[in-house]
């Protein structure tokens, strides 16, 4: 008898030993039995299929009910989203699952931020979007399209928002600075030219209103010229110029000298410094993507509504965006491939605009009267839709390169936010430069 | 193993009062059998620990050894985090760039001036926390507990909060600081002020847990010596020198060493104080740490081949830093 309960006992602890180990490999093995649970698990029961994304931030598909709409088309189809909301969480987690073909969702969304690393390292593990039926090439922006796009012409992503780069200015401000209100007269006062830019700037300066200044930030202004030049930190072949490309140096200094000059303030964009600034009216200028209307917004006061106008930036560009595209390796590709070319037709992007202020990628959005009709708050009456169509349709087809973050954060934060502690233009872009050059080193 | 089955006396056979060897020669199966049990029973004996340990080792296995291996031979390869199974070969190269590194260097260094500017205040405060609490207070309880809540808060809650504390333009501290006079500060981009303030949320953080445990050490302090030293005529502070501080060695040996391991680890604290500039530590890497750069090199860049050679120099600068630790020691006990 007491053998026997000896060796129940000695059983449940080989057990308890076996499971753990078990449970320890399975831990290392496969996290795929996660996703399958929401994922596959309906594809047999209700004769369902459960398409997931995997998404970061708030793309707002589901807030603009587009969800939904789908599902009423097509009864035999569920839509799942799995979320994560910083896209520097999200995207090491998506490498990981791409380079171990694990754990990705039907449909993974891509940052315009990271599309040309995707393109460059990861094409083969996504379907071409380009073959699909019913994705047409001609619907979207040139520019968004070959950023998707490998030098095979295959597409791995289809675009979904773009963030064409207007100016917003406060009209009280420069009214008070003796500038012009009016959005065509002020997109006139330096139209075609970041240089006119900072002379307006030093028009501003000399009437400003005591406390302000004429620009948000040195990072905001370098990145508004930088998006506007068709080649900054690489070439056409792929290699990286960002040293010797006079467009960049020129961004920089220009940026420098309005630093030294005092016209853009001592504030790094996204800190909670910098929302304080928007909440005290402390810069008459932003450039302006439309989401940027929707953190103005946030952070401002109410009193502000309506003071703001957005005006034509020098030079147009593009800030911000993003890109759906079908792992090879998903339970559903063909479902998932259908579902996106739905969801990133003209038609769904005016409604995701109208709800999130997502703006098309595809320019038949814009005559669409959720496009033209658009308003905002702060805004007050002006026709924003046709002011940002116009910038998204002038945008430069632009270069862009893998390490574009590294580079530009660089150039950001190790570069010229350093002029406006009082260090030269010269000093700032060695620091720059070197902190760059470290980071690129593998 | 309490009973041993195979040398058990069996039942007695014969009714005699005293339990005898048995007289009879086991039969052939009997024997057997016996042999079979004690077989399994001597492999039970033998094998049976090593599966009631097995659960540590696995783990460690797992997520210990192979991790450290694993990093020691990706260090000698250039590895990026877009094709982590495409490795080439690069031999030393990863560690020898280190040498003329700026980065690194500029980090190893930043780490051990935070790491002063935030474990000796801290232990100093720490210990005169404790001294306070150590005396007949009315809600005790409500002070220990108080002095652990920081403990308990998360490091991101913690150094969000302190970067508005620490704000250049509407910063609490500068508001503060404007009354005596002091121009506001730049925290996030001077050096030695980022570094303090850096330090300042290790500090909040680890004071009271520290404070606790010399309190407990102090508890344990018998109370004869302090009244010996009384009638001696020994004040407060010469009894705190002479009673308290001898007592508390050991603590304070241990207190050293876990907080030098803590500072060299230093790494949720620096990295959200400016999280807009991601993992670089200020705009002149005023304030990366080893592990900040460690972390930018491996996951913002890209670079695990890098990445993971900084990892195990680390990993050898700790483990000689450990032997001086271990040194001193030594040699503070053997004066003693």
């Amino acid at each position: 008898m007491r053998a026997r309960t000896r060796t129940t006992r000695r059983v449940v602890v080989l057990a308890a030993v076996a499971s753990l180990g078990a449970g320890l490999l399975a831990g290392c093995a496969d996290d795929s039995g996660d996703d399958a649970s929401d994922g596959s698990s309906s594809g047999s029961g209700k004769g369902k299929t459960t398409i997931t994304l995997g998404l970061f931030g708030t793309m707002g598909f589901k807030e603009a009910g587009l969800y939904a709409e789908y599902e009423k088309l097509h009864p035999d189809i569920k839509i799942a989203e799995n979320v994560t909301e910083r896209n520097e969480n999200y995207y090491p987690a998506l490498l990981n699952h791409l380079t171990t073909n694990s754990g990705l969702m039907d449909v993974q969304a891509i940052e315009v931020g990271n599309i040309a690393e995707v393109v460059a390292t990861q094409a083969a593990k996504f379907e071409d979007m380009s073959k699909v039926s019913g994705v047409d090439k001609s619907k979207w922006l040139d520019w968004k399209w070959s950023q998707g796009t490998t030098k095979d012409g295959q597409t791995i992503a289809l675009g979904t928002d773009v963030g064409p780069m207007a100016l917003c200015y406060r009209k009280d401000l420069f009214q008070a600075a003796g500038l012009p209100t009016d959005r065509e007269a002020v997109g006139k006062l330096w139209a075609g030219d970041w240089n006119k830019f900072i002379a307006t700037g030093e028009q501003y300066k000399k009437k400003a209103k005591a406390g302000t200044f004429f620009m948000d930030s040195p990072g905001g202004l370098i990145n508004a010229i930088l998006s506007s030049e068709e080649e900054k930190f690489y070439d056409s072949s792929g290699e990286i110029i960002y040293k010797t490309n006079p467009a960049v140096k020129d961004a920089f200094d220009l940026t420098a000298k309005a630093a030294e000059e005092g016209l853009v303030q001592a504030q790094t964009q996204f800190q909670p410094a910098w929302d304080t600034t928007i909440a005290n009216s402390k810069f008459a200028t932003i450039a302006c993507p439309p989401w940027m209307l929707g953190t103005i917004k946030g952070k401002a006061k109410a009193e502000d509504a309506g003071k703001w106008d957005v005006a034509v930036a020098p030079k147009s560009g593009n800030w911000g965006g993003s890109f759906l595209g079908v792992p090879k390796s998903g339970k559903h590709v063909k479902e998932a491939e259908a579902f996106i070319t739905w969801l990133t037709a003209p038609e769904q992007q005016a409604k995701l605009f109208k709800v999130q202020g997502s703006f098309p990628s595809t320019p038949s959005a814009y005559t669409m009267p959720e496009v033209t009709g658009a308003k905002n708050d702060m805004t007050g009456d002006s026709p924003i839709g046709t002011v940002f169509s116009e910038a998204a349709k002038t945008a430069p087809v632009q270069v862009i390169g893998p390490k574009d973050q590294i580079i530009q954060q660089g150039l950001t934060d190790n570069g010229v936010i350093l002029v406006t502690k009082g260090k030269s233009a010269a000093e700032a872009w060695k620091t720059a430069t070197k902190t760059i050059d470290n980071n690129l080193d593998k | 193993m309490a009973t041993r089955h195979d040398t058990a006396a069996p039942p007695a056979k014969e009714g005699g009062a005293a339990p005898g060897r048995p007289a009879a020669v086991p039969t052939e199966a009997e024997q057997r059998r016996r042999a079979r049990l004690s077989r399994r029973w001597q492999r039970d004996k033998r094998w049976s620990p090593y599966a009631f340990v097995s659960p540590f080792f696995l783990l460690f296995l797992a997520f210990g050894l192979f991790p450290l291996v694993y990093t020691g031979w990706a260090s000698l390869h250039q590895v990026e985090l877009t094709a982590p199974t495409d490795m080439e070969w690069v031999g030393m190269r990863n560690y020898t760039r280190i040498f003329d590194d700026d980065f690194f260097w500029n980090a190893a260094k930043n780490t051990l001036t935070i790491g002063i500017i935030s474990t000796v205040p801290q232990l100093l405060m720490a210990m005169g926390l404790a001294h306070i609490l150590n005396y007949k207070l009315r809600a005790s309880t409500f002070y220990r507990v108080a002095m652990l809540a920081p403990y308990a808060t998360s490091i991101a809650a913690a150094s969000l909060v302190f970067v508005l504390l620490f704000g250049r333009d509407y910063g609490m501290i500068n508001w503060a600081l404007h009354f005596v006079g002091i121009d506001a500060i730049d925290w996030q981009n001077d050096k030695w002020p980022s570094q303090f303030a850096v330090s300042s949320i290790v500090i909040w953080r680890w004071t009271g847990y520290n404070a606790l445990i010399y309190l407990a050490a102090m508890q344990a302090i018998p109370q004869d010596l302090y009244e010996s030293a009384a009638l001696d005529g020994a004040s407060r502070w010469k009894q705190f020198l002479h009673v308290t501080l001898p007592s508390l060695r050991p603590t304070i040996l241990f207190t050293v060493v876990v907080s030098t391991i803590g500072a060299s680890q230093v790494f949720g604290e620096p990295l959200l104080f400016d999280a807009n500039k991601g993992a670089s530590g200020g705009a002149e890497h005023q304030f990366q740490t080893l592990g900040l750069y460690l972390y930018e090199q491996g996951w913002v860049n890209q670079h695990l081949g890098r990445a993971s050679a900084i990892a195990w120099t680390m990993f050898l600068i700790l483990i000689v830093v450990g032997i001086v630790n271990y040194v001193i020691s030594r040699r503070l006990r053997a004066s003693s």
